[in-house]
């Protein structure tokens, strides 16, 4: 697997559920009003987990379960929550028929799982989470940032992390 | 004699309902949105809610001329006002607070799990009444979105003895049945295929979480799609979305039957065991169960089995969601004197305590 190098992107290896939630937990601390997550990966790969960490650094205090039936989990945590899941979406999902503009312009964090269903909506600015299954526990993630917005994000999520 | 109008449009069936007393059904009426979800490939909250306006007059009224009931027999009107859609539970609330207002009569808002709590107090008019239900009793709801064992000490007195961590059990039998392309709903589908199959083949994880009674479905789902995925490498599509999955149409070379068996009996195992542990540990008099796969018929026979106490569950068609249960939720209410505000707001994260 080669490495991507592209500038802006974050590419490395979580070896841990518990890793995950706290990686998760960083990026949520750092989330502000109207931002948007697309979690992508297949299933299994840990988009839950991923929402269940972020939750935390939004400091969510309710429990955070998969929204695959309900579509949409709200919670308040710092700022309100929108948790949202297009796994049972089979027709192309277009902004209109979804209501999906309600949550992501309001002044909310709107994280959603299964997001490669939705890139066409997405607003200018919003990061990519991606994740592949590597082994059991272990899994790459790709944090791929739009906007300056979370170009900027990513740069203090790098140096948050990473920075010895 | 109390008539309750019940209405329920917390995702994506209409639904209305006459209860009588809080046990007899007069008529429950479910406008299911499933040939419009076809259509679109899907459940779409704004569609869902457009369609809830569309059908809720008619709904209405089918449910009273099917209760044979006039707008002056009814002595209140109750509605589902969360945990749900925020645009579908919109549609109902505005409703019955326009009918109970315009008719003079109270308003009950009722939290959309307790509705499944009462589901075990219903029966139809043929049915004679059931015994009533002691207290306290244990409640196990599990649906496509809650799995929840809940400590019913009284009418409206509730207690989350546990909960799921990451997946409801009825999201679980779905995936799986994705995995294999069995079709959906996947509850039913995987009953139907693992009557074929040995329950013993795959040795699946139960979450057992300690001594905690929550749940987690998560691993089992991923340890489901290892398995799939052995069997049949030549599909790879089965991973990715179900859109592709479908087109793909792959031909599984994989053991369905042995998969879905071992798989609906490590849920079911999980579920029974906490169960009957939080049965035990706090006494009840009886243990209800409510929701989609409470329709499953091995956990209900397993529950039976080792429950030591009376088990109830409602009738197939009072597991999935309809506003029958609505109205029984809130004839407690009505007794109780417990009636809603003309201010009663939508909480799509209704919590049940």
């Amino acid at each position: 697997m080669s490495p991507i190098l592209e500038p802006n992107t974050l590419d490395f290896i979580s070896h841990s559920e518990l890793q995950t939630h706290r990686l998760g937990a960083r990026l949520g601390s750092l989330l502000e009003p109207s931002d948007v997550i697309a979690l992508v990966g297949e299933l299994g790969t840990g988009k839950t987990r991923w929402v269940q960490g972020i939750c935390q650094g939004l400091t969510v205090t309710d429990r955070v379960i998969s929204p695959t039936f309900t579509l949409v989990n709200e919670y308040d945590g710092r700022l309100p929550v929108y948790h949202i899941d297009l796994y049972r979406l089979t027709g192309a999902v277009d902004g209109m028929s979804f209501g999906l503009e309600d949550y992501m312009y309001d002044s909310g964090v709107t994280l959603i799982e299964w997001a490669d269903r939705a890139m066409d909506v997405l607003p200018d600015a919003y990061m990519v989470v991606e994740l592949y299954h590597l082994s059991e526990t272990r899994r790459r993630v790709v944090l791929r940032p739009y906007g300056s917005r979370f170009v900027n994000l990513l740069k203090v999520f790098k140096k948050r992390t990473f920075a010895r | 004699m109390c008539k309750i109008l019940a209405i329920e449009t917390s995702c994506d069936e209409t639904a209305a309902a006459v209860i009588e007393n809080g046990k007899t059904i007069k008529s429950n009426i479910v406008a299911s949105q499933i040939e419009i979800h076809r259509r679109y490939g899907g459940v779409f909250p704004e569609v869902a809610s457009r369609q809830h306006i569309l059908t809720i007059s008619t709904v209405i009224q089918d449910a009273l001329i099917k209760a044979r009931t006039g707008w002056n027999e009814l002595s209140a009107v109750a509605v589902t006002y969360g945990p749900g859609l925020v645009g579908s539970l919109l549609v109902g609330v505005n409703t019955a607070k326009g009918l109970a207002l315009s008719l003079g009569i109270p308003l009950i808002g009722i939290n959309h799990l307790e509705g499944h709590l009462y589901s075990n107090w219903l029966h139809t008019e043929r049915e004679e009444s059931k015994a009533d239900i002691k207290f306290p009793n244990l409640c196990l709801i599990v649906s496509g979105g809650h799995t929840e064992l809940v400590l019913m000490h009284d009418h409206g007195s509730y207690e989350i003895l546990g909960q799921t961590i990451d997946d409801a059990a009825g999201e679980a039998f779905d995936k799986v049945a994705r995995m294999m392309n069995l079709g959906f709903p996947g509850g039913p589908a995987i009953q139907e295929v693992a009557k074929e199959g040995n329950p013993q083949a795959h040795n699946f994880p139960r979450a057992r979480l300690g001594n905690s009674l929550d749940f987690s479905f998560s691993g089992l789902k991923t340890a489901v799609l290892r398995v799939v995925q052995k069997h049949g490498k030549s599909s790879a599509k089965i991973l990715q979305h179900p859109a592709a999955a479908a087109q793909a149409k792959p031909k599984l070379n994989i053991p369905v039957a042995d998969i879905a068996a071992s798989f609906q009996m490590a849920v079911v195992d999980v579920l029974v065991s906490k169960t009957k542990v939080a049965a035990d540990k706090y006494n009840v008099t009886e243990i209800l169960v409510a929701g989609g796969v409470s329709a499953n018929a091995l956990l209900r026979n397993k529950l039976m089995a080792v429950a030591e106490r009376p088990v109830r569950a409602p009738a197939i068609h009072l597991c999935t969601d309809n506003a029958a249960m609505i109205g029984a939720a809130a004839y407690w209410r009505y007794q109780a004197g417990h009636f809603s505000d003309w201010d009663l707001d939508v909480i799509p994260n209704l919590k049940l305590v």
